[in-house]
Order: structure tokens, then C-alpha cells, then sequence
């Protein structure tokens, strides 16, 4: 078990006195990423600036190596613990060499003269981080996402055990998003850091995190790691999400449906009608699908956008009883799509419904779906 | 680029020695009186002569003065500026200036009322605690304040406020002691004493240095407070040694020479760019070659413009001074424009 670094106990957080999350208990260990989740205003940031100093805890304690946080001296606190915060720092004039050196600011002499050793470390986060094309660059002058990343190098110049970082994500793009937290990985598998985090990106949280603590209403609602926690609606209820908008497989979301009575029959299944529900939706058409088996990858979409679906149980066939469903929603909703490829292989169910709305002359071709808007 | 950098940085501070060296030399050589520079080189060396008391007593210790209080003017500046992360602070445009100048006032009618003579280290302590008052004041309101341009307009008002209250004073006092006081409190380098200096030198050269002994945290500092204290700086500390720094060097500055405009702002400002660098290693050492040359500068047109009358100091500075401030903020507009 990897050694546990960063312990809070019985910690409580707040602004003057003024209790924001109670009673939180965690340990961050070395080589591990815990990362804290949960809505808006929940109080990750007051816990991470607590974790930070600089806010006072309340109450309870914040240990660091097994020490009171408060009895460490400033200087060895900073040699163990970095941060990169939200907020953009304007400093003038500075090169990002310039900034990222500062984090060699708790190993330099009384005037901060940085030696050789200073600045191949420098050089090496950099290197890490990869924004050593950025090094002559004025600071103010680069974009947000590279800001960040020149932030992390200067966190990782400073050598921490461990890393507090408030949505260190929030200005990057998908890419960026990707290499910050694979980044983080490494960092924290080979340099032992132990890694501790706010995220607002639930499918990133889901697949880089060790230890997720979610936090809601002033508490830590759950703690676990990302199997417990991304499992059944545990995600909606932390978000008071309506049922079925998230999907904790994926970690995709989903608007509300179209409210009234569906007015299109949709044939879907095998992940092939997902575009087609997703845009009946943006257009406001309610629509019925089926016939879709539960483990099918359709049914988490169809299941969240449908106002009307048919399904079977995972794994077993098409049944009669669920084709005459089918047959009959298809009459109510007067037309039909088939979002199946018509040269591919469809299944018998499928095959039967496509058929008898060809009898039934209601089959029309999704693209011509703007009859639908006509009314 | 790091030695392209430390290049530039030679060339700088040259450049600033260079200018020292030659404005030093106009100061002793130009004056009302003309003497001529054989003989200026005469009495330097002789310390005899016709006007060797033009020289040794009234010249040298007023380009001294002007020298060393225009250094710790605009280190005070700097140091200021690295507490409120804004260019624009200053200890004019908050009202240090003006604070001091007024307790330093009270004190010295006061004294003169009661036949007292007061020294230049009471005149320091008594313009310390001006500085402080304002200083509290204004550290009061930016608690309450978000907003610079807000916080720098209820300094401007502070300093409005002190003045018009040491006009009063000074228009009540003994009649006698106004033309003196009146003088001082326009802002001016005259009749400076080798005395004022011997006590001038050493506050100013142990807040300069001191000053540059805070140049490790001020650097951290300019990533914000929070950054800095997760880099290990203590920041209750800090913050307390920069106030008393800062308010020390404009406290001395003005007991000695009273209010000067403007320069706290403008030489920081044409430091950081001729460095192109604002780390405060190299910036607190440029503002007070800077400042020594800038006051240097303005006191020589100031008791040469108009010969014999004299202007005050402030006035030059201001002449000098604001377009600078303009252009700054400028570009400091530019800078926020951009986020």
C-alpha cells in the first residue's frame, strides 16, 4: 500500500467561521490521484485552498508526512506541497522560464539566485511538461491552456510530494485535457506524488482517478473509488440530475426529451440510432424507439431521449410479445424511421417492424424529416 | 537568451551609472553663481577658494540629498507596487506623501511655538508616523475596495485632504516661521546639511538595502498571494516588512525634502522598461540609480530654469513625471485589454 501523505481528519472548512463542508477525512497517498467531484458551490475549492493554506480550517486537523500541518515551517511545507490554483496570475514582464523557475523558490538562497542545478530542473519540468518552446515567451502573451501548462512545470519544479490543483482542466482542450491528466499519471506513478484534485469533466475524473470524494450539502457524500462511484445513479442523485440524463458507463449525458406523444416511430439499435434520437430531440419531435436489448449500445440514449421505449432484457432475443408493442406504437406515432443501415444485417425483430411499416406505407427516410416540423 | 538577457542588464545599469556620474558633475559645476569648472576642480580637491563654500555646503549636500531621496523615493514606489500588484501605487498618489508632510508640519510648528529646535531624526519620525496614518487608512479601504483606480482616488483625496490642513496650519503660524515652512512644504532640496545627510544616508541606505534583501519574496509575491505562500513565503510577515519599508523611505524622504510628485510611479515604470523585466533582484538596485538620476534631473532645472528665483521640486517632477504615469497607464490598459 503506497504511504499516505496528506491526511485530513475530522476537518472542517469555511469563510469566517462560516462552515462550508463539515467533518471531511480522507488520505491522499503517494502515487495516487484522489480527485473531489460534485456540484457547483459544493465546497471542493474552499477544501483544496484549506489543503493550501490559505484558508484556516475550522476545525480538525491536516496532516502532512504525519505532521500538524500548522507546525511545519513554511519553507519545508513548500518543499513538499505545490499547488496550481485557479485565477490567472499576471505577473509583469516574466518569461514563462521566469515562472516556472519560481518554483525552485524553496531551495534557492536568501536572494533567490537560481544555481545550475536550479535551472536544469527548470529546464527538465519544462522538458515534462513540454512548453520548453515557450520558455522566452512573456507569460501574459500565451493562451489560457498554455498557461496552465506552464503552471504545472513550475508546480513540478518545485519537487512536491504532494500536488493540490483546483479544475486544473478547465481552460484546456480535449487534447490538452488528455496529455494534463496522462501527465498527472506518470507524475504521480513515477515520482510518487500524490496528486490531489478538483474536477468538473466526470469521464475524465471516471478514468484517472485512484480515489474519488464527492462532495454535496456541506459533507462528504461518498468517498470510494471510480467503479463505486460512477455505478447505478449514484452520479444523478450527487448531481440531482433527472433519472437516466447520465450514463455512468460512458460518462456521457443527455438533454431532456421532447415532451408529448411521439409522432415517429424510430427503428434503432446497435449504436446506429443514436444520432438520429439525439436530433429528434434538439428538434423537439417525442419519438418511440425500439426494439433495443439493454446492453445494446443505443439503450442508454434511448432510454434518456425516448418518450417511448421498447426493449428486452439483455442477451436474449426478441420476443413476440415486445414486436406486437412495437407494431402498435408504430400505428399510434403514424410514421417511421429506420436508423438501420439498409445493406447491413439486421436482426429478425428489426426485420419484421421494418416490413410491416413498408405494408403499412408510414417508413419514410429520416432525411426527410421535416414534415415533422411542418405541423 | 538568458546571456542576451544579462547583456541588456549591464548595458542598463551602465547606462544608469553613466547618467549618475554626468548629472552629479552638472550639479556641482551649475548654479546660480557661475564659477568656473577650473576653479570647481580647484575646490574640490583644495576644499579652499573663493566659492568653496557654494560648493562644499550648499551643492555637494544638495545633489546628495537629491540623489538619495530621489533613490528611496522611487524604491518606495517600487516596493509599493509590488504590495497592491499595480503600477500605478505610489507614495504620492496614496496619500503617504501628504500624510507625512502634514504631521511633520504640526510638529515643526509646534516646536518652533514652544522655542523648541528639532533634529532631523525627530522630523523622520514624526513623517513616519504621517505615512503610517495614511498607509492604515489605506490598507483600511482596500479591504472594502476591489477596485485600484477606486482605492487610488481615496488616496488622491487622503493627500488633498492633508494638504488643505497644512495650509491651514501653515497660514496660522507664526509669521516668522512661514517662509521656511512654506518652502519645505512645496517639496525642495535646498538647505539640506551635511548633518541632514549624515542621518539621510543612513535610513535611506539601510531601507534600500533591506528593500533589495526582500527581493527573493517580492518576486514570489508577483504571482499573487496565494502562490507565493504555497511557495514557503511567509505572507503576515512580508506584507508588514514591506508596509514599514516603504512607508520608512517616503517618511524620509519628505521630512527632508517635503512632498515630491510622481516619482515613485514614473521611474519604477521606466525601469521595468529599459530592463524589460520587473524581478525585483535587479529592480530595486535600477529604481535607485533611477530615481537618484531622475531627481538629479529635475532639481537641476529646478534651481537653474529660472535663476536665482527657484522651482519647486514638485513642479519639475510633475513636468517630467505625468506623461510617464500617462503612458504607463497606457500600456497597462493594453495589458488587461488582452485577457
Amino acid at each position: 500500500m503506497n504511504e499516505a501523505i496528506l491526511t485530513a481528519e475530522a476537518l472542517s472548512v469555511g469563510y469566517r467561521g462560516q462552515i462550508v463542508v463539515a467533518d471531511i477525512s480522507f488520505e491522499a497517498r503517494r502515487g495516487q490521484i484522489l480527485t473531489l467531484i460534485g456540484p457547483n458551490g459544493a465546497g471542493k475549492s474552499t477544501i483544496l485552498k484549506t489543503l493550501n493554506r490559505q484558508l484556516e480550517p475550522i476545525s480538525g486537523h491536516i496532516r502532512l508526512g504525519g505532521q500538524e500541518l500548522k507546525s511545519i515551517r513554511e519553507r519545508d511545507i513548500a518543499r513538499s506541497m505545490a499547488a496550481v490554483l485557479t485565477g490567472r496570475p499576471k505577473p509583469e514582464l516574466m518569461t514563462c522560464r521566469d515562472v516556472v523557475s519560481s518554483g525552485r523558490y524553496p531551495y534557492t538562497g536568501r536572494l533567490g539566485i537560481l544555481s545550475a542545478d536550479d535551472r536544469r530542473k527548470t529546464a527538465e519540468a519544462m522538458e515534462l511538461v513540454r512548453v520548453t518552446d515557450l520558455a522566452d515567451r512573456d507569460f501574459e502573451q500565451i493562451s489560457d491552456g498554455q498557461r496552465q501548462r506552464v503552471m504545472l512545470a513550475r508546480a513540478i519544479c518545485q519537487e512536491p510530494r504532494v500536488l493540490i490543483m483546483d479544475e486544473p482542466t478547465s481552460f484546456l482542450d480535449i487534447r490538452h485535457k488528455l496529455d494534463f491528466l496522462s501527465l498527472l499519471r506518470s507524475l504521480a506513478r513515477d515520482r510518487k506524488i500524490a496528486v490531489v484534485l478538483s474536477l468538473h469533466e466526470l469521464d475524465l475524473a471516471q478514468r484517472f482517478s485512484d480515489l474519488v470524494l464527492c462532495i454535496r450539502g456541506g459533507a462528504v457524500d461518498f468517498k470510494g473509488t471510480p467503479e463505486d462511484v460512477f455505478s447505478g445513479d449514484y452520479i444523478e442523485r450527487l448531481y440531482e440530475l433527472e433519472p437516466g440524463r447520465y450514463d455512468p458507463l460512458f460518462g456521457s449525458i443527455e438533454g431532456l426529451p421532447a415532451e408529448g406523444v411521439p409522432r415517429v416511430f424510430v427503428i434503432g439499435g446497435g449504436g446506429m440510432g443514436i444520432a438520429l434520437y439525439r436530433r429528434l430531440q434538439r428538434l423537439g419531435i417525442p419519438f418511440a424507439a425500439g426494439i433495443i436489448p439493454e446492453n445494446d449500445l443505443d439503450y442508454p440514449v434511448a432510454r434518456a431521449l425516448a418518450s417511448k421505449l421498447i426493449s428486452v432484457p439483455a442477451f436474449s432475443a426478441v420476443d413476440s410479445a415486445s414486436v406486437s408493442e412495437a407494431k402498435e406504437s408504430m400505428l399510434e406515432c403514424g410514421g417511421c424511421f429506420c436508423a438501420l443501415s439498409e445493406n447491413g444485417r439486421v436482426d429478425k425483430g428489426a426485420a419484421e417492424l421494418l416490413s410491416f411499416a413498408r405494408e403499412h406505407g408510414i417508413l419514410r427516410q429520416p432525411e426527410n424529416l421535416d414534415y415533422l416540423l411542418a405541423e | 537568451m538568458e546571456d542576451k538577457r544579462r547583456g541588456r542588464y549591464t548595458v542598463c545599469y551602465l547606462v544608469l551609472a553613466v547618467l549618475l556620474a554626468v548629472l552629479l558633475a552638472a550639479n556641482i559645476i551649475v548654479g546660480s553663481t557661475h564659477i568656473d569648472l577650473g576653479q570647481v576642480l580647484g575646490i574640490l580637491f583644495t576644499r579652499q577658494g573663493e566659492n568653496a563654500a557654494i560648493i562644499w555646503n550648499i551643492r555637494i549636500p544638495r545633489l546628495l540629498a537629491a540623489a538619495m531621496l530621489g533613490g528611496a523615493l522611487s524604491v518606495s514606489g517600487f516596493l509599493l507596487q509590488t504590495f497592491f500588484g499595480n503600477p500605478i501605487a505610489g507614495p504620492f498618489v496614496l496619500g503617504i506623501s501628504s500624510s507625512a508632510k502634514l504631521v511633520v508640519a504640526l510638529t515643526m510648528i509646534w516646536s518652533l511655538a514652544n522655542g523648541l529646535s528639532i533634529g532631523s531624526v525627530t522630523l523622520i519620525g514624526a513623517a513616519f508616523v504621517g505615512a503610517m496614518l495614511s498607509m492604515g487608512a489605506i490598507l483600511l479601504l482596500s479591504g472594502k475596495m476591489r477596485s485600484m483606480a477606486l482605492l487610488i482616488v481615496c488616496g488622491v483625496m487622503i493627500g488633498y485632504i492633508c494638504s488643505a490642513i497644512t495650509d491651514i496650519v501653515v497660514t496660522f503660524a507664526n509669521d516668522s516661521n512661514i517662509v521656511n515652512l512654506h518652502n519645505w512644504s512645496m517639496g525642495s532640496f535646498s538647505g539640506t546639511d551635511w548633518g541632514d545627510i549624515g542621518v539621510m544616508t543612513i535610513v535611506v541606505i539601510a531601507g534600500v538595502f533591506c528593500a533589495f534583501l526582500l527581493s527573493k519574496p517580492m518576486g514570489a509575491y508577483q504571482l499573487g498571494e496565494n502562490y507565493a505562500r504555497s511557495m514557503g513565503v511567509n505572507i503576515k510577515r512580508f506584507r508588514v516588512e514591506l508596509i514599514l519599508l516603504s512607508s520608512m523611505l517616503s517618511a524620509c524622504v519628505t521630512a527632508f525634502a517635503g512632498p515630491i510628485s510622481f516619482v515613485g510611479i514614473a521611474v519604477p515604470h521606466l525601469a521595468r522598461s529599459l530592463f524589460r523585466s520587473s524581478r525585483p533582484i535587479l529592480m530595486v538596485p535600477a529604481c535607485f540609480l533611477g530615481g537618484a538620476v531622475f531627481c538629479l534631473f529635475c532639481d537641476l532645472i529646478a534651481r537653474t530654469l529660472f535663476a536665482p528665483s527657484e522651482l519647486s521640486i514638485s513642479s519639475v517632477t510633475a513636468v517630467f513625471g505625468v506623461p510617464i504615469v500617462i503612458w504607463m497607464m497606457l500600456t497597462w490598459q493594453k495589458r488587461s485589454d488582452r485577457d
